[in-house]
């Protein structure tokens, strides 16, 4: 039987519930959902608790954009329910996997509908295309006794009802007004009574409308409940909470997922945003794109089998699309070429879900953003996380000239945290990064992204000026080290209790691989993080440009895709 | 649902504050949703009655509280080295009921990230919500105390005057009785010390008797008062949002981050004494 209710369609708000900004609380068949509208307009019915204590998310803030819970502030994505952030952990990215329970929800005819488990689209309502919303009426019986009863409900005399297939009840008057009534059963014991009139009124014929309808409810809300007392209170339904998934029992849960290119992705827009540069939107084609973080990046898989990494730009909660900045390479293998040429609006790209290498920490008393042509792309992305959060930052953009300044429109955003610093030549660059990092302190960190001279210059000041390792977060666009791949070692998987033996010429990647052992990746050339892994023991020859310098000293981790043993063993953390 | 775990039917439980109770004639209050009446007796003593049976139960008064147990207690009340240090006040800041399993009123305590988010600009601020590694370990007297745990605080205290890095240590002595050792702002070689000894009323409701020994210096007693009501009103309704009541058990119920690693001891430790009253037990 509860199956049967739960794949049904049901109005569970009206959609004057959901002000802006608002979080809205109902319930559907015992189980509380938090419902709220984010300011591109999209209605999320969500589970009513926060995956991480409980708590309910109706008490919750809805920044327009995302929600977040009130105990932890964990956030939340509109449309996927991903969560973006922990501020408990602000240099970590959240896994990927950490998503609320979100239910099948539809906004039509002035209400919110929404069922378990339904499927498909609201069936049409016939004749009521131009409806008013009634009062709803709470009325403390089970449905099906609140359905009977609307069997009888009348206005006047000429009333006639029946019930449609779907459980409604509908009452049509001679003269052609008529209501369809929906009940929502909140729980075994408990119902609301929905109901559209066919026609749409405003000003005083509404007022009056709606008070003779609440009148005609009432009435019959009473003889109801007098009726459902008579009986057996049922039990109240327990829904199940779904329990979260295996991997997040364990702490930190890292996602393993190879370099797969699951989605599928449609060019929406493309266009030049500055000399050389294309801004690309991309639109999922169906079902939704998984929750990005500020500063991740997804792999694109170009009609010419090239892999290439671009960062997502995306603000807060702009969940619906991705979009990428893509500077067309003098020297371009065919990656940034393929995309300036032959990728246009309305292709279908593969793409890899987000991931996130270059976190942004959101607990920084201040921050400061300093990008190199297009290296601006991932930090656009945390800037505006930041300022949508009121958290103060400084913006440093190094440009050749105005025709280089790409996303102008999103730069906007940052008002006066902006500089644009254009035409400078090396020696200026560096002394107005020596300008711009003159004080390091408590809380305070710098994040780069630019070319690699451009890099390794501001990393240096940084480090003259008395930065801490820690404080400095940068990401490559690509590693120019020169590899050497020549000698051969073992490497112990504490994990997985092997020993594999690594040739000269094979990255230990390959060899994880061809063992059969799952380990994501991305760049592959020591740019870009995901490969990474813990080292319980031996000595590392680090030839990535991911980690820090101080992280290299310590040793507890490699890149697999181009590092290497220096000495005969590694025993690695997987 | 009653109670079953002998680990609680045989401990002791705090059910009354000593001073309120001479206020009144005398009260009723439950235990374990046991109707209990508490009374002075015309010795001054206080008694406590199971009024289902007219049964008298066991009582001692100690730290200020009414203590009794509703089976035979093979243990007795828990030592506080800090209650007899005579620079200390000994304040409660008033017994809350508060309409969730004691078990998550427990877990809250041990809880450091809410404090940007539930006590923003007394014990946290955004945006300094980092939670940094800390230590936890389960004692051989079977008690979990976590230590080294630092949080950047506004107001850390009655008398704090300005941010601080606070320290705080955490012990969980028993299932429903939990403290905390805290920085004092004036010796930094000393803490102020709080423990709320939690009376389970049903397993989705309970009394949070508290008490707070403070060094008295530069301190008086209305504002430790005073501040713990604040703290604990900030605390009350997200933990009366919190879905389920109960506390579950399971380890994929809900989703653990490392800043809860004392609260994943104790759910464990619960689990190990096959403490279930107030949780929803592991499947």
């Amino acid at each position: 039987m509860t199956t049967d209710l739960q794949s049904n369609w049901y109005p569970i708000a009206s959609s004057s519930d959901l002000p802006k900004r608002h979080v809205y609380q109902a319930q559907l068949l015992g189980r509380e959902f938090a419902v709220w509208r984010a300011d591109d307009g999209y209605v999320n019915v969500w589970e009513n608790r926060c995956l991480h204590r409980g708590v309910r998310l109706s008490i919750g803030i809805n920044n327009g954009t995302e929600l977040r819970c009130q105990y932890h502030g964990w956030r939340y994505a509109n449309r996927t329910a991903g969560c973006t952030y922990i501020p408990a952990h602000p240099a970590d990215a959240p896994a990927r996997t950490i998503c609320n329970n979100t239910y099948p929800a539809q906004e039509a005819y002035g209400l919110v509908w929404a069922g378990e488990l339904a499927v498909g689209e609201l069936p049409a309502i016939d004749g009521f295309e131009s409806a008013t919303v009634l009062r709803p009426v709470p009325i403390m019986a089970p449905q099906k006794m609140v359905n009977q009863a609307l069997l009888g409900y009348a206005w006047d005399d000429t009333c006639e009802s029946a019930e449609n297939s779907d459980g409604s009840v509908t009452i049509t008057a001679t003269d052609g007004s008529a209501v369809r009534v929906f009940v929502q059963p909140v729980d075994s014991n408990h119902s609301v009574a929905r109901a559209l009139y066919n026609r749409k009124v405003a000003g005083e014929e509404r007022i009056a409308l709606l008070k003779r309808h609440s009148w005609l409810m009432q009435e019959l809300r009473d003889r109801t409940e007098t009726q459902a007392a008579r009986q057996e209170t049922p039990a109240p339904y327990e829904p199940v909470i779904a329990k979260v998934s295996e991997d997040l029992v364990d702490i930190p849960a890292i996602s393993v997922d190879g370099r797969k290119a699951d989605l599928r992705v449609q060019v929406a827009r493309k266009e030049m945003t500055a000399d050389g540069i294309a801004s690309l939107r991309l639109e999922a084609i169906k079902d939704q794109l998984p929750t990005f973080q500020p500063g991740a990046h997804i792999d694109v898989h170009l009609p010419n089998g090239l892999v290439r990494q671009y960062s997502v730009t995306n603000g807060p909660g702009e969940t619906d699309h991705y979009t990428i900045g893509v500077k067309r390479e003098p020297d371009s293998r065919g990656g940034s070429v393929a995309i300036h040429d032959t990728v246009g609006e309305g292709d279908v790209l593969a793409i890899s879900a987000p991931r996130n290498n270059f976190p942004l920490r959101r607990d920084a008393v201040h921050t400061i953003f300093i990008a190199g042509g297009i290296g601006v792309t991932p930090l656009i992305a945390m800037a505006r996380a930041l300022n949508a959060q009121g958290l103060e930052f400084e913006f440093h953009y190094f440009v050749q000239s105005d025709d280089h300044v790409a996303f102008k429109r999103e730069l906007s955003e940052f008002e006066g945290a902006l500089n644009i610093h254009k035409g400078q030549s090396p020696k200026e660059t560096g002394e107005t990064l020596t300008e711009v990092l003159a004080n390091p302190g408590y809380a305070r960190h710098v994040y780069i992204c630019g070319p690699g001279p451009m890099l390794e210059a501001t990393r240096q000041i940084a480090a003259d000026k008395g930065w801490a390792d820690e404080a400095v977060h940068f990401e490559y666009f690509k590693n120019t080290t020169e590899l050497d791949d020549s000698n051969s070692f073992e490497i112990d998987l504490a994990r997985s209790a092997m020993t594999l033996t690594v040739p000269a010429g094979k990255s230990i990647l390959d060899v994880l691989r061809e063992n059969g052992i799952n380990m994501s990746s991305s760049c592959e050339q020591g740019a870009c993080g995901t490969c990474r892994c813990g080292v319980i023991e031996g000595d590392v020859i680090h030839q990535d440009v991911y980690l820090s310098d101080g992280e290299k000293a310590e040793g507890r981790s490699i890149m697999t895709c181009v590092s290497r043993a220096a000495s005969n063993r590694l025993i690695l953390d997987i | 649902m009653s109670c079953h775990d002998r680990i609680l039917l045989d401990d002791w439980h705090a059910v009354a504050d000593l001073e309120q109770l001479k206020s009144g004639a005398h009260l009723k209050t439950e235990l374990f949703e046991r109707v209990l009446k508490v009374s002075i007796q015309p010795n001054g003593m206080p008694a406590v009655t199971l009024c289902a049976e007219g049964r008298d139960l066991p009582v001692q008064v100690k730290y200020g509280f009414v203590w009794t147990s509703l089976g035979t207690p093979d243990r007795g009340i828990i030592d506080i080295p800090e209650a007899l240090e005579a620079d200390r006040y000994l304040v409660s800041g008033g017994s809350f009921p508060v309409k969730v399993s004691g078990l998550r009123v427990v877990e809250n305590f041990l809880d450091m990230g809410h404090f940007p988010f539930v006590h923003t600009g007394w014990l946290g601020e955004e945006p300094h919500t980092e939670v940094a590694p800390y230590q936890v370990e389960l004692t051989s007297d079977d008690e979990i105390i976590a230590t080294e745990c630092f949080f950047h605080q506004p107001v850390a205290s009655p008398t704090a005057d300005g941010g601080i890095e606070v320290e705080y240590k955490y012990r969980v002595y028993r299932p429903y009785i939990v403290a905390l050792y805290k920085t004092n702002p004036l010796y930094p070689d000393r803490m102020d010390y709080i423990v709320l000894f939690i009376q389970p009323v049903g397993p989705e409701s309970c009394v949070v008797h508290n008490m707070l020994c403070y060094i008295k210096e530069g301190m008086s007693e209305p504002d430790i008062r005073w501040f713990m009501q604040l703290i604990f009103a900030q605390d009350k309704p997200i933990l009366e949002n919190q879905i389920p009541r109960r506390l579950p058990l399971d380890p994929r119920a809900e989703t653990p981050i490392r800043a809860d690693k004392v609260a994943i001891l104790y759910r464990r430790w619960l689990r190990d004494h096959d403490v279930n009253y107030g949780a929803i037990p592991a499947a």
